[in-house]
This record gives C-alpha cells, structure tokens and sequence, in this order.
C-alpha cells in the first residue's frame, strides 16, 4: 500500500445547524437532547479550519460566545479561576493574573498572532484535545483541575489526566468545560515557558513549561511540562523529580527529551531534532525559572 | 503669448516625472479594500467548478463515479475526461512544448491532479460534489527522486509518449526524459578545468518552492451564446498570450475572445500558465451559455499550480592557485514534475541558465540540463526572476564561495578579482550573453564599506574563538554576494513564446485638455505601472503624471503585448512607452512650429513643451499643443495626437547589486538570527526610488522565505508533506529583518531611457546572500555546502554532522 491517502482538502464546510444559548444551563440542556456530532464553538479558531479542511464536520454548532458568565477570571489566595471563554488576549492582559501566576500570560502570549488570540479561548485551548496546544502542558506543569458541566451536573478532571491523544480527551460528548481551577503557586515561585516555533502563526516545533520554587539552596514544587513533541502534552514527572532539591539541570533536561516522543519525520524536522530541542529549551527554560524565582 | 513660466527645475518636480518618489497611484484603492480582483467579479447566474484532485502520485483510474455527486442539490454537472475528449479539451499544449492532461483520463501522475470537474449553482454545493465524487484507483510505484527518474527499469510515467524518442527540444534518452539542453563549449571547458590547478566540484540543490501569491489562481469564464463572444475574466500574468493560445486550440476565432486580468494580487511566475481550472471553465460555459466561476483555494495553489525551481546542479569550478577563474562546468538535473509546463521562451527549455558564469569574467563554460518526469505536479516558473535565472546566480554565488574557502581567500576579495571590469561592457560571456552596463567594484567596494566588512570578519575570528572555548553556541556569518541578471525578455530574434515575439507595446492618445491615457501589453500584479509608467510618460511628454490614466490587461483594448513577468515590464513595455511618447513630441513639436510660426528645427524641448531656440518666451506648454492638436493643426497633417510603439528590444538588460546578509547562527536550536542585511542594487536609471524600494523590500522578504523555508516536500511515496500556510513559510513582520537599501545608477546602454528592471534582483540575490551567510556561520564546523532551506533542523542537522 502506498503510504497514507491524501483526500481532497476543501476550504468550503459541510453543511451545519447552529444554536446559540444564553446560558450553560441552555447550553447543556441542548447537549443533552441531541450530543451526536454536535460541537460547541468558543473562539472557533481550532474548529473553524478543521470544518473548512472537513476533518471535522459538526452536524450542529453550539455557540458559547453568548454566555457572560464563562469569561469570568477570579484570582483568589489559594485559587485562580478562568472562565473557559476568557480569551487569550484577556489571559495575557489580566493585571492580578500576571501577579498571581505570570506562567499563563507568558505562555499564552506565545499562541498564534494577536488576531487569533483576540478570538481564541483558553478554554477552547485546553479543551480542543491538540497536542499542539500550548496550553494543555501548562495547565499540567500548574496541576489544573477542568470543570466539566452537563445536565447533570458538574465534575472535575485533572489536567494531568485529560488527554488521551488524537484529540480524544476525558471529556464525554454532552460535557461543555466551563471553568480551569489552577492552584495558586506560591509567592515567589519562578517559571518560564520556552517556546521555538518556524514562524509566527506556528504551532511549537517544541516548547517546555517550567514551575518551581527555591527551597533552601535547591528547589522544590517543581513542574515541567511539554508542547508538541508527543500525541499528547507531556507532563515530565520524572524530569521534575531531577530538578527537586539540590538538582541537576542538566539531567532533568535530558530526561524531559526522552521523555518526548515525537513522529519520526514531519515538516518540523525528524523526531531527534525534536528531542535534542527539548532538552536545548527546557535548559533554558529551568534557567529562566530559577532566575526569576525569588 | 505664454506668460513667463516658472523655472525648469519647478516645472520638472510638478510633473512627477522619472526620478521623482511619486506615491503608488494603486495604493488608494488597495489599502481600502477597494481592489476588484478576479473572485470580486459575479456575473448573472454565475455556477461555480471545484475539482476533484488525484490522492495519490501515480495510479490508474479504473472508474468514476458521479452518480452521488450530481444527486446533490445544487450540483449542475461532473465533468472528467470523457466529457472533454468528445470536444477534443482533454488535453492542452503547454507553454514549453508538452502537453498536459486537463483532466486525468486512464491514470494520475500527481497528487493534487485534477480528475473530475464539479459545477454547481454555489461553492458550497460544489465542494459537497467534490466530496461525493467516488473514483477508484490501482496505485502504482510512484517516480520521486528526479535522480532515478532515468534509472533502467524505471516506472513509464507518461504512457501518452514514452515511444517518442524526440521531444518539443530534441533527442529523450529514455521515457522519463524531456530534454537534454547544452551550452557553452565542452571541449574548451574539460580542457579548462584539467589545466586548472584547483577544481572544486559541488551539488547545489534549489528545492522546489512555490510563489504562493496572497491571490490564487482562478478564472471566470463566460460565453455569450448569441454573438458568439467569449470572455475570461483571470489572473492572467500574460493576458493576450492567452487570447491566441485559446484560439488556437478552440472554434473561437481570436476577435471572439476577450481576456481580461482585473486587479491580481501577486502572481511571481505562478500566474503565467494555463491552468486545467481555466479550461474547464471555458469548456463549460461554451457548452452551457452561462458563465463558471473556477478560484483555487490555498493548498490546491501550493500542490497543483506551477512550482518553481527544483534544479541540482552539479558544479565544477576551476581556478589558479591565487584566485583567478578559469572555468565553469555544470550539470543540472531538472525535476519537471508529471508535465513539462515550465514558462521559458520556447527556444529556451532551461531558461536563461546559462547567464551562470554571473558577474565574472571567465574564459570558459559550459552547461548541461537534464529535464525529467517525476510524479509531481507541473511547473518550473520564473518565481519573482527571469527564467531560471535565480538558479544559475545561486549556483555561481555558492560555487564562487566554495572555491573561496578552498584557496583560502577572502570570497569578497575573490569576486573582486574575478568581476568583468568596467571597461569591458558592453561584454560578451563565454555563454554568449551581451552584458549591457555594470560597474561591479564600485557596487562591491560600496557594499563593503557600509556593513564594514573589515570589522565584521575580525568579529568573526573572536566568535569563532569564543565558541571553540565553549562560551557560545552562536556561529557569525558573513554572506557576501554579488548578482547579474538578465531581465527584458526579449529580442524577437531569440526569444518568443509559441511563436509570439517577446516585444510589447504601448499606445498613448493626448486628450484635448492636456491629459492622457496610455495603454500597454502588460499587466502590473502589484508592480505599480499605473504610476511608473505615467511617469516616464511625464518626462517625455510633459505632461504630469497625474494627468495620465495608464491602463493594462483587457485584450479588447490594450495593445498586444506578452505580459509581465521575467522583470520586462520596464526593459520592454517602459521602453515602447518611452518610444511612443517620442512620437508624440515629435508631431507636439510640428504643432507648436505651426502655431509659433517658425521651422521645426528652430524649436528646442524645455521639460513641459518647445521653446524657440534663443528665445525662451516664444513658447508652446504640451497643454496648449493638445489642445491644438484637436483645432489647429499644421495643413494636410491629421488632427488629433495619438502614438503607438511596438518595442523589439536589440538587448537584455542586466541589472546587478551587492547583498551582504550579517547573520547568527544557533547550532543548538538550528535558529539563524539576522542581524542585518544590505542591498545595494543597481538597475540603471531610477524611476521611481519608492517604488524600488518597495520591491527591493518584498524580494527581499521572499528571498528571506525561500532561503530559511520555503519548500513543497515530497515524501517517499509522492504526498505533499506541508500544503498549507501552516507548513509553508511566508514570513511575517516579525520573522522579517530591517532592510538597508543602496543603489549606484549604471543605465543601460541601449534602453531609451537607460533602465533595467527591478522588481526581481532582490530573489535573485538575496537567496544567495542568507545561503551564504548561513554557509559561513557553519564552515567553521567544516561544512562546505549545507543545502536550502535553512530551516531549524536542517542547520541544527548540518552542524551536527560536520562535527562527526
Ligand atoms: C493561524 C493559527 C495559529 C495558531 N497557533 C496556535 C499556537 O501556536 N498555539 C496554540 O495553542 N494554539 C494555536 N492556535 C489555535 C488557537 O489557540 C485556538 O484558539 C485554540 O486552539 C482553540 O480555542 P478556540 O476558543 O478558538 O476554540 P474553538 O476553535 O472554538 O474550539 C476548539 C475545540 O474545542 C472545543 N471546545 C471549545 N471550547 C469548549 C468548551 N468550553 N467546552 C468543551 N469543548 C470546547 C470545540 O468544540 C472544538 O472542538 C492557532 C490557530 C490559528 C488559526
């Protein structure tokens, strides 16, 4: 068999119906009738091209952006909360957010271009189930927590443990993800995320989230996440281990490269320069992070 | 009698003339949205065609089925080869001699080929169509590495001709093969090259990119079944080409078509062929009487419109042991794709690949280029250069710096040493090119003293020691290089396109009141004739810039001309209108003898009009002669004041320049930083400083493109490996570096008024100057050539693998 086939990539979408609630109560009650190849659209800057190249194609939209109550970003002292239609561009530019957790606007500053981010959620970000995502290994490195709200209720699930690769996720069909949950880091505490791109408008060839704390003369709480270098984000437990008190850079580094697993070959280069980028950034990332942590 | 005019240098200034950095006239409606580009057009009852594109490489076509498809509301027609083999259209002659399936008939030859052509009342529709078509395929081995293309045993690609041993250029060797294309002296070369004593010998690789214009490809047909009329509406980059190609290999008579190129929003080579999409839109609207609408979309552009480039060319350069060249050999392999549809002057099926000896004067050359058929899509265009020009000045750039290294000598100083000197322009190369004009040392000389290239290269034996201490993972590189093209296509002598000579046009009628249109053969894709074109017209007519209207692309009534691409808009176009406006003041300067009541010879021009010799207050403005021209002219002379020029240019034009890219490069991440980057060009007389500086800034950004990006890559079994902007590298501000810009003004000898052609001299210098630039940064690894594009990993792999 010759390799994969190629079907024809349209730029023009099926046809679909399309709804928009005013309420999550409004919004689950229709995903409770009716979940089949129905998709929720939040900044529609992942689902829209997908509907244009027919990779995906949605029998009904359900439009969030009619939803207020979504959009809301609270900073509490032990508990940040982000509605899931903040935007990217209301991540970056929330005074208290920066504050509290600078990691997110950091991070978040890096998607895309400015028109995206203006549109784009980071609730959709996180729920699109891409591994390409920049957030999804953020919200891991922070140890977010998803609300996941359906007609009958409300439930949460790990970051950690959302993805599933191949944009599957925990999420069920008639599930709307409403809030994030991220645990306050601690004052003080340093981060960084390092990202290397092609070009702006690029998803990551790799990018490395990096979280600690400076413990006595080491470090502690530390976190390392990664972008695109798997089919799924990849949270580096085992590269953070290395890092934990008084820490070898170098190794937790290396250990985050092996713990990639990038394609063989794709447009961003073969998987080897993948993992070699890794440990590349995430040394500059741990670097970064230490620097800044107080 | 007049009153006393203002001074000459005044009167000069208010008419925005040649010289002048007169605002682009386009801008207005551009930058409001305001443009009318081809999609814009939407004619009654208007359906729309998509296309069916083959997924695979290489495969036969056992059966369609349309039946699904044309169930869909809204979808009117499928059409697939059968349908247009009964009208003969299954087939269509390309512009280099080949023909090309319109439509895939017994099997496919490339991913992305159009197989089945679905008309509908809307796009939506016909992109459900499209998704609805079921065609059932028997894949075959598929041919990818242009190398084995001729291997024995080889799949047969084109069945339609793989028992004709001869081709539209001569002998094939084999089924795969298009043409084996010669130049220079052979025996001179070999003999060259053995007494040299220093052979470097390389493969430089040009990968395959695409021009990828923000617009697409596309077309709106329309045939007007009661007067028998058929007009296209396209983005036609040579719009009355197209006229008698469609005439040719259809009923029309050529009076019946009407092709007309509206706004077009880039086209860098990619909107010279003829394309399956037009066809099938003209085939439809023949049959039906209602006009088709066919606009590609962006990943159907990058796969199945014309590529360029996909040249590897073996070189072998010879030298002295202190730096002087003797010769040149080079062997290309030209990887045509699945149809020969290059855009090269017919006589000429590698381009003007053979200017290769560059900037330097040496004795002895010689070229050879195998064209063969892979399973890719068709092309090999001019992108944003004249025919395969940007090939040949890469090769010559590397080369040259290759052998640098090798003897040890700054690359700098062995181009200085090696470039035709002043004094012998006009020069013939070994190749047999007439270079017009240059001044290559005072370009270099200039160029190295703005970047101080002394300083640099002192910077960069610190850098190198810094970084063999281990204090840096960033490697300084210097680029230097050096360009001539050969712009102006072309002397009707040698050039022409399926028998058309590469002359244009222009004609310029005065209206009574001192304004004027001015209508010409070409047609600007971004270029701004309206502006430079009316300006050239100012200073030799007088009359301001602003009062003249100039106007392109509709066959019906422009004058005929070949179009714009190979930067001879200005080297052929600008010189007839130059011409024409000649003959206007010459009938001007009959008139105002009339009306001042003296001979003609006693009347001088004086920037706006003619004023008797010795006496500057007996004066005519071009003003009052227009107006004249329709009320008073000299007895049995015509009324009215209208010119038209066709141009058959004696020469080329060769504009050249110094680029100098300063960049840092990043082992570890592969990243290459641009520091800075100097563009000196000189295209001979400067018409409109802005606008150069305009399309230095985009050539450079798309040289930037291709030299750090740019590819369509193929994987082993013939998928396009990145076919949309998220793959495909089109910088934006922030990936694009400051760019200084320079000039020296060397005119042409034979132009009228002595310009060369800008537009493309950026590409075509600039790749060489990051290619360089790169290069060097690594050399100190002990790479000796890393190919393009010098994306991350490709630098990060080089640097890995010459420390090995
Ligand atoms: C040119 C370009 C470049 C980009 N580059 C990057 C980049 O570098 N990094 C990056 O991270 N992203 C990038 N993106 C994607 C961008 O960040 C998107 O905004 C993001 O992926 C999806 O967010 P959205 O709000 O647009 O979601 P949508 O596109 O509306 O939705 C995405 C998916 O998530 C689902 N979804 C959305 N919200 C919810 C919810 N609340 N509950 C349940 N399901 C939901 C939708 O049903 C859909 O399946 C890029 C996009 C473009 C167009």
């Amino acid at each position: 068999m010759l390799g994969r086939i190629r079907e024809r990539e349209n730029m023009i979408p099926g046809k679909f119906a399309y709804a928009k609630p005013s309420s999550v109560a409004e919004a689950t009650a229709m995903l409770k009738e009716d979940a089949d190849e129905v998709y929720v659209l939040a900044g529609g800057q992942s689902i829209i091209s997908m509907m244009k190249l027919r990779q995906s194609a949605p029998r009904r939209l359900i439009d969030l952006n009619g939803i207020d109550e979504l959009r809301a970003i609270e900073v509490g002292a032990d508990e940040i909360s982000i509605g899931a239609m903040a935007t990217q561009h209301q991540v970056i530019n929330d005074a208290k957010l920066a504050e509290a957790c600078p990691l997110l606007a950091e991070a978040a500053a890096q998607i895309a271009d400015p028109q995206v981010r203006y549109r784009g959620t980071i609730g959709g970000n996180a729920a699109n189930g891409d591994q390409a995502n920049d957030m999804p290994a953020v919200m891991q490195a922070l140890d977010a927590e998803y609300v996941l709200a359906s007609a009958d209720g409300e439930r949460s699930v790990k970051a950690r443990d959302f993805y599933e690769g191949g944009l599957e996720t925990e999420r069920a069909e008639n599930e709307i993800l409403v809030r994030i949950k991220i645990p306050r880091p601690a004052a003080g505490h340093g981060w960084a995320y390092v990202k290397q791109k092609r070009k702006t408008g690029d998803y990551a060839t790799a990018a490395v989230a990096v979280l600690l704390r400076k413990d006595g003369g080491g470090f502690a709480d530390v976190a390392l996440g990664l972008t695109n270098v798997a089919d799924v984000p990849v949270c580096a437990t085992e590269a953070a281990e290395l890092l934990k008190g008084p820490g070898d850079a170098e190794a937790a580094a290396a250990k985050a490269a092996e713990l990639a697993d990038p394609p063989e070959m794709d447009p961003r280069g073969p998987a080897e320069f993948r993992r070699h980028l890794v440990a590349v950034l995430a040394k500059e990332a741990i670097a970064a992070a230490a620097a800044r942590a107080k | 009698m007049s009153e006393a005019p203002a001074p000459a240098a005044e009167r000069r200034k208010g008419l925005q003339g040649i010289g002048a950095s007169r605002k682009r006239v386009e801008d207005a409606r551009f930058i409001q949205g305001k443009g009318r580009y081809v999609d814009d057009i939407k004619l009654p009852g208007m359906l729309f065609g998509d296309f069916v594109r083959s997924p695979y490489a290489h495969a036969k076509i056992k059966s369609i089925d349309i039946s699904a498809a044309t169930a869909i509301e809204g979808v009117v027609t499928v059409i697939t080869a059968k349908e247009l083999a009964a009208h003969s259209l299954d087939w269509m002659p390309t512009l280099a001699g080949d023909k090309q399936a319109v439509l895939a008939g017994d099997k496919v030859l490339f991913q992305g080929q159009e197989v089945a052509f679905v008309v509908a009342a809307d796009r939506y529709a016909a992109a459900d169509g499209v998704a609805a078509v079921k065609v059932e395929y028997e894949d075959l081995p598929p041919v990818i590495d242009p190398f084995k293309a001729m291997d024995e045993g080889a799949p047969v690609l084109r069945e339609d001709i793989k028992d004709q041993t001869e081709g539209a250029h001569g002998k094939r060797d084999h089924h795969n093969h298009i043409f084996n294309w010669q130049f220079g002296d052979s025996d001179a070369t070999e003999k060259a090259l053995a007494d040299s004593e220093i052979v470097v010998e390389e493969m430089i690789s040009y990968q395959r990119v695409h021009p990828c214009p923000l617009e697409t490809c596309g077309c709106v047909a329309s045939y007007d079944k009661v007067n028998g009329k058929m007009t296209v509406y396209g983005t036609f980059q040579a719009p009355h080409a197209v006229r008698t190609v469609a005439s040719l290999i259809s009923p029309l008579a050529e009076h019946d078509i009407r092709i007309v190129s509206p706004d077009i929003g880039g086209g860098f080579g990619n909107k010279v062929g003829v394309y399956p999409g037009y066809i099938c839109a003209i085939a439809v609207t023949f049959l039906t009487g209602i006009p088709v609408k066919w606009i590609e979309d962006r990943t159907e552009n990058l796969m199945a419109t014309a590529f360029a480039r996909d040249y590897h060319m073996k070189g072998r350069i010879g030298a002295t042991k202190d730096g002087r060249i003797t010769s040149l050999a080079c062997h290309t392999i030209a990887d045509h794709g699945a149809f020969d549809a290059c855009a090269d002057p017919t006589k000429w099926p590698a381009g003007f690949f053979n200017i290769c000896t560059g900037s330097y004067d040496i004795p002895a050359a010689h070229v050879s280029v195998d064209g063969v058929y892979t399973n890719k899509a068709p092309g090999g265009v001019a992108y944003r250069c004249s025919f395969r020009v940007t090939e040949a000045s890469y090769f010559i750039e590397r080369m040259v710096d290759i052998l640098a290294r090798r003897l040890d000598m700054d690359p700098a100083e062995l181009r200085r040493k090696n470039f035709i000197k002043k004094e012998q322009f006009p020069y013939t190369s070994a190749m047999g090119w007439e270079y017009d004009s240059g001044d290559y040392h005072t370009a270099l000389d200039k160029a190295l003293d703005a970047v101080g290239y002394a300083k640099l290269r002192e910077e960069q034996k610190e850098n190198r020691a810094a970084f063999d201490r281990g204090e840096t993972r960033s490697l300084l590189g210097v680029g230097v290089a050096f360009f001539t093209e050969i712009v102006g296509a072309g002397p009707i002598k040698n050039c022409d396109i399926l028998g058309l000579g590469m002359f244009d046009s222009c004609e310029i009628r005065i209206h009574p009141t001192g304004s004027a249109i001015a209508r010409l053969g070409t047609i600007s894709q971004g270029q701004g004739h309206s502006t430079t074109f009316a300006q050239i017209l100012a200073t030799e007519i007088g009359l301001p810039a602003s009062s003249i209207t100039v106007e392109e692309g509709d066959t019906d009534t422009a004058p005929y001309g070949l179009g714009t691409y190979g930067s001879r808009s200005t080297p052929v176009a600008g010189a007839a209108a130059a011409m024409a406006g000649r003959k206007i003041r010459a009938k001007a300067q009959m008139i105002a003898a009339h009306l001042l009541e003296v001979h003609d010879d006693d009347l001088e021009w004086d920037v706006d009009g003619f004023v008797v010799k010795g006496d500057s207050s007996k004066r005519k403005t071009m003003a009052e002669i227009a107006f004249a021209a329709y009320n008073n002219v000299p007895p049995n002379m015509e009324p009215g004041l209208e010119a038209v020029s066709y141009y058959d240019p004696p020469n080329m034009t060769y504009p050249f320049g110094a680029y100098i890219c300063v960049a840092d490069v990043n082992v570890d991440t592969g990243v290459t930083t641009v520091r800075r980057f100097y563009a000196l060009d000189d295209c001979g007389t400067r018409i409109n400083p802005m606008v150069i500086e305009g399309q230095v800034h985009g050539g450079l950004t798309e040289s930037l493109a291709i030299a750090m990006g740019q590819e369509i890559a193929y994987d082993a079994d013939g998928n396009v490996t990145g076919g949309s902007l998220i793959d495909y590298y089109l910088p934006t501000a922030v990936e694009t570096p400051a760019w200084e810009t320079d000039y020296t003004e060397t005119p042409s000898n034979h132009h009228p008024i002595g310009a060369k052609g800008v537009g493309e001299s950026p590409n075509v210098g600039g790749v060489s100057a990051f290619s360089n630039a790169v290069n060097d940064a690594l050399a100190h690894l002990g790479v000796v050539h890393a190919q393009m594009p010098h994306d991350h990993w490709r630098v990060w792999q080089a640097a890995r693998q010459a420390k090995k």
